[in-house]
């Protein structure tokens, strides 16, 4: 196993056990630190607790929704930097605007293959990091849109 | 007085026996006492006057104290005293001698050649031989006045008182001649004057008679010259210079005329005679015919003449054609009558409504053909007909009874009858009018039936026309509100469509999102046992494996579809319009694909002007269209080149974008079929190429959403060029 440093932290939240256990399995085979929640509560305490390097939040959740759990996360200081990736399964127009409003960094489809998710944590946990670099030089946070 | 002698005969023979008085009784006085009896008789014209003047100078010259002078009454056969001297009062006036008193003394003393004597009576016996006289029992004498004394038939008589010397003395006699000569005179001058007088008088009515008569009256000699003319014949016959040239030429024509109709020839010939003679009216140049009546009248001393008397007959003429012609017209009056009445049967036997004609009493005086079916016996009518006209009559009886007590003019009533022929009841509707006299007497009823039967038939053919026409309209307007109701229901039904289009459309979104769940799981897992998370997988397995992967993407790309389509549909696929940079797209879409077409071996080339202006749409739409070309281009071609091809068309103001391949081509007849859903042309299950078939659809459906159009050119075995035409400046 990887330290914390080399192992970038993923929480992956998502209601449908299957696909949770599916990514889990497939982000600790590519080298990643894998935490779960299943709705957005979870998420929010989970978020606050381990401090992961990415979410993946999946949108359709009971108790409290991704758009909501997202909203949240961007307003509390402690988690408003954590990068936020969605991932739904509904592919009608206006979810993804509706998601990048919420406060989402990037936006994947669902059915996504394992290896196509992973490229995509990858791609925003580099960008956040050049980010991240910016604004602390610039002193200033500037939002990405995917 | 010699010279007055020599004037007057009887004058010089009084004078040559006065020389013998004038001897006996004092020449100079006796003379004198003459020539003043000669003086007072000239001028003396009144008979009482010149007696009474005698009279008195008889008593003063004379001595005769008493005297009367009597005379023949010219109306009366009778001796009236007219004048008396030396007698009182009015005792002589009254004196009268009628001359039929044969026994009168004084009556033969007329006749007497010398005076009478009359001595005094003193006696009853003396007075029977005098006369009754004003001188009573005095002696008297009597002395005849006549035009030459004695010897002629005197006019009358002069009575004297005196002894009986008296008529011996000669200037007696002087005087009783000299009176009788100036009274003959007097009264032949009177007799003469009268005459005269009634001459005129009986001219001058002549001619008023002449002149009253309305005929023309005319008397003309032998020769036809006029002698005697009433006015009317002077109008005809004779004209003054002054007047007309017109008038004077008809009275010429009328003069020549007249003279040959009374030619003595013509005379001779017809005698007094009726002929008819035309003349002029010269007042106003009419015709004007007379009848002529001419009679010869033969007098002795004025000679033969000829007494016309022309008759008007114009008027009469005239009068008597009028007749002719008021005949005339009579008898065409009489024939039109006739033929009018004539007119009037065949009109009244020609209604096939029955008429009656009925007289003030109510007994039936005319009727026609078919009022005869009704209310007279046929023959050979069986009981039953005979019970139904008598039924007919009474029912008509009682409506003319009723008609006539009434004071209508007119009435219009209902009988109810039977047809005799056959029995039905037969109402008809009467209709009744008085005909009165120009005196106003009634003098018939007229009634024409009318049958009411085709009426009431036609009124209850109406009513069931009525009744279906009614029956109609509730059935239309039963339909209409049907078709109201349906309406409303289709109303319904579309909204309900909307709303169920609408839940359609949700539902695919989530039961896409459902598949998609497991379908993730499914591919994810499929990916990782190949990618040999699980550990190292043999050839066979990675071969299944590979199925499962490539049927578990069909699926996905079946249900993406399905869902762009839902999208579509429920209008939740709103446009984007950007500008946007066509050679980069193309680019983009060909990286997309890179994959597939090195693996299909084909050349892909881009023919796209590397300077195009930006064009300005909704480019992920335009992308998802190209995408879908190039990816059916591939599918379908084996082997050659897909060229892709990008051009601005600025008159049209259209972008194109053309994908052409070398592919196995599109029958014409399946050009429009491919734009269908869930359509390929195979449709078999075994059939060779993948695909869900709603590619071309979505495409066509999103061009449409552009403004645009696609278009397919296609050749069966030499490939197809497919053709989607946008507007430059798409609206937003």
């Amino acid at each position: 196993m990887k330290s914390k440093a080399d192992r970038p932290r993923v929480l992956l939240v998502d209601d449908y056990p299957d696909a949770r256990e599916m990514y889990s399995e497939y982000l600790q085979f590519s080298g990643f630190d894998v935490v779960e929640a299943a709705n957005g509560v979870e998420a929010l305490q989970r978020a606050i607790e381990d401090a992961p390097d990415i979410i993946l939040m999946d949108l359709s959740l009971p108790v409290m929704d991704g758009w909501e759990a997202t909203r949240r996360l961007k307003l509390d200081a402690r988690t408003a930097d954590i990068p936020v990736v969605a991932l739904t399964g509904h592919a009608l127009a206006g979810i993804s605007e509706g998601a990048r409003k919420a406060g989402c960094d990037a936006f994947v489809t669902k059915p996504c293959l394992p290896e196509e998710l992973v490229k995509e944590i990858r791609k925003t946990l580099d960008r956040s990091a050049s980010t991240a670099k910016r604004s602390r030089r610039s002193g200033k946070y500037e939002k990405t849109i995917g | 007085m010699p010279r007055h002698g020599a004037k007057r005969n009887g004058a010089a023979a009084v004078a040559g026996r006065a020389a013998r008085f004038a001897f006996t009784l004092g020449r100079e006085d006796q003379l004198a006492a003459r020539l003043r009896l000669l003086e007072g008789f000239v001028g003396r014209t009144e008979i009482a006057d010149c007696a009474r003047y005698a009279l008195q100078w008889l008593g003063e010259a004379l001595g005769v104290s008493r005297s009367i002078c009597l005379l023949k009454a010219a109306a009366e056969p009778a001796l009236f005293a007219v004048s008396s001297y030396g007698f009182p009062g009015t005792t002589v006036t009254s004196f009268a001698v009628p001359l039929e008193e044969w026994g009168n003394p004084l009556i033969p003393t007329l006749t007497a050649r010398k005076p009478v004597f009359f001595p005094a009576a003193h006696s009853s016996a003396d007075r029977k031989h005098r006369p009754t006289t004003p001188f009573e029992d005095s002696a008297f004498y009597v002395l005849p006045l006549g035009p030459s004394g004695f010897g002629e038939e005197a006019f009358g008589l002069l009575l004297m008182n005196g002894s009986s010397a008296g008529p011996s003395r000669p200037e007696i006699q002087w005087f009783a001649a000299l009176l009788g000569q100036k009274l003959d005179q007097i009264l032949r001058q009177q007799a003469l004057t009268e005459g005269d007088q009634k001459q005129g008088r009986e001219r001058s009515l002549l001619h008023s008679i002449i002149n009253a008569v309305t005929d023309p009256i005319l008397l003309t000699d032998t020769e036809g010259r006029l002698l005697i003319a009433n006015v009317r014949a002077l109008t005809l016959f004779t004209a003054t210079e002054e007047e007309s040239e017109g008038r004077r030429g008809a009275v010429r024509m009328n003069n020549m005329l007249l003279s040959s109709a009374l030619s003595s020839k013509a005379i001779e010939e017809t005698g007094a005679t009726r002929r008819e003679l035309l003349l002029v009216n010269p007042a106003d140049g009419s015709d004007l015919l007379f009848e002529l009546l001419s009679t010869v009248t033969d007098d002795p001393r004025h000679g033969t003449g000829v007494v016309s008397v022309l008759r008007n007959v114009s008027d009469l003429r005239r009068a008597s054609e009028e007749i002719e012609e008021n005949n005339r017209r009579l008898r065409i009056a009489e024939a039109q009558a006739r033929a009018e009445s004539d007119r009037l049967n065949l009109i009244i036997d020609s209604v096939a409504d029955p008429i009656v004609v009925t007289d003030a009493a109510g007994a039936t005086s005319l009727m026609n053909e078919p009022a005869e079916r009704l209310f007279t016996l046929q023959q050979r009518a069986s009981g039953l007909e005979q019970r139904w006209v008598q039924a007919n009559d009474a029912h008509f009886s009682s409506f003319i009874a009723g008609m006539l007590v009434s004071a209508d003019q007119r009435r219009v009533g209902e009988i109810g009858l039977m047809d005799p022929r056959t029995g039905e009841a037969m109402p008809v509707e009467a209709i009744a009018g008085k005909i009165l006299s120009e005196h106003g007497e009634l003098t018939a009823v007229v009634t024409i039936l009318h049958d009411r039967r085709e009426a009431i038939e036609k009124a209850n053919l109406y009513e069931q026309l009525k009744q279906a026409s009614d029956e109609l309209e509730r059935k239309i307007q039963a339909a209409t509100a049907d078709i109201a109701q349906q309406n409303e229901l289709l109303r319904r039904q579309a909204i309900e469509l909307e709303q169920a289009s609408a839940l359609k459309s949700q539902f695919l979104a989530n039961m896409s999102h459902e598949f998609r769940t497991p379908l993730n799981a499914m591919l994810g897992y499929t990916s990782m046992l190949l990618q040999g998370v699980a550990g190292a997988v043999e050839p066979p397995v990675r071969r299944q494996l590979g199925r499962i992967e490539s049927n578990g993407r069909h699926l996905l790309t079946i249900i993406n579809e399905i869902l762009d389509i839902s999208r579509i549909e429920a209008g939740r696929m709103p446009l984007q319009v950007s500008r946007i940079k066509v050679p980069e797209l193309i680019g983009e879409v060909k990286a997309e694909l890179e994959p597939i077409i090195i693996r299909s071996k084909l050349s892909v080339v881009i023919d796209v002007p590397a300077d195009m202006r930006p064009v300005t749409t909704d480019r992920q739409k335009v992308k998802q269209i190209v995408l879908n070309l190039l990816s059916n281009a591939l599918k379908f071609t084996h082997e050659g080149t897909i060229t892709i091809s990008a051009r601005r068309h600025e008159h049209a103001r259209t972008l194109t974008v053309s994908v052409a391949d070398t592919g196995i081509g599109i029958a014409p007849a399946d050009q429009e079929k491919i734009f269908e859903d869930f359509r390929q042309i195979d449709n078999s299950p075994t059939r060779a190429y993948g695909g869900t078939g709603l590619g071309l659809s979505i495409c066509r459906r999103l061009a449409q959403m552009l403004d645009g159009r696609i278009a397919v050119q296609s050749e069966m075995g030499k490939g197809s060029t497919f053709t989607l035409t946008l507007p430059i400046k798409g609206r937003r």
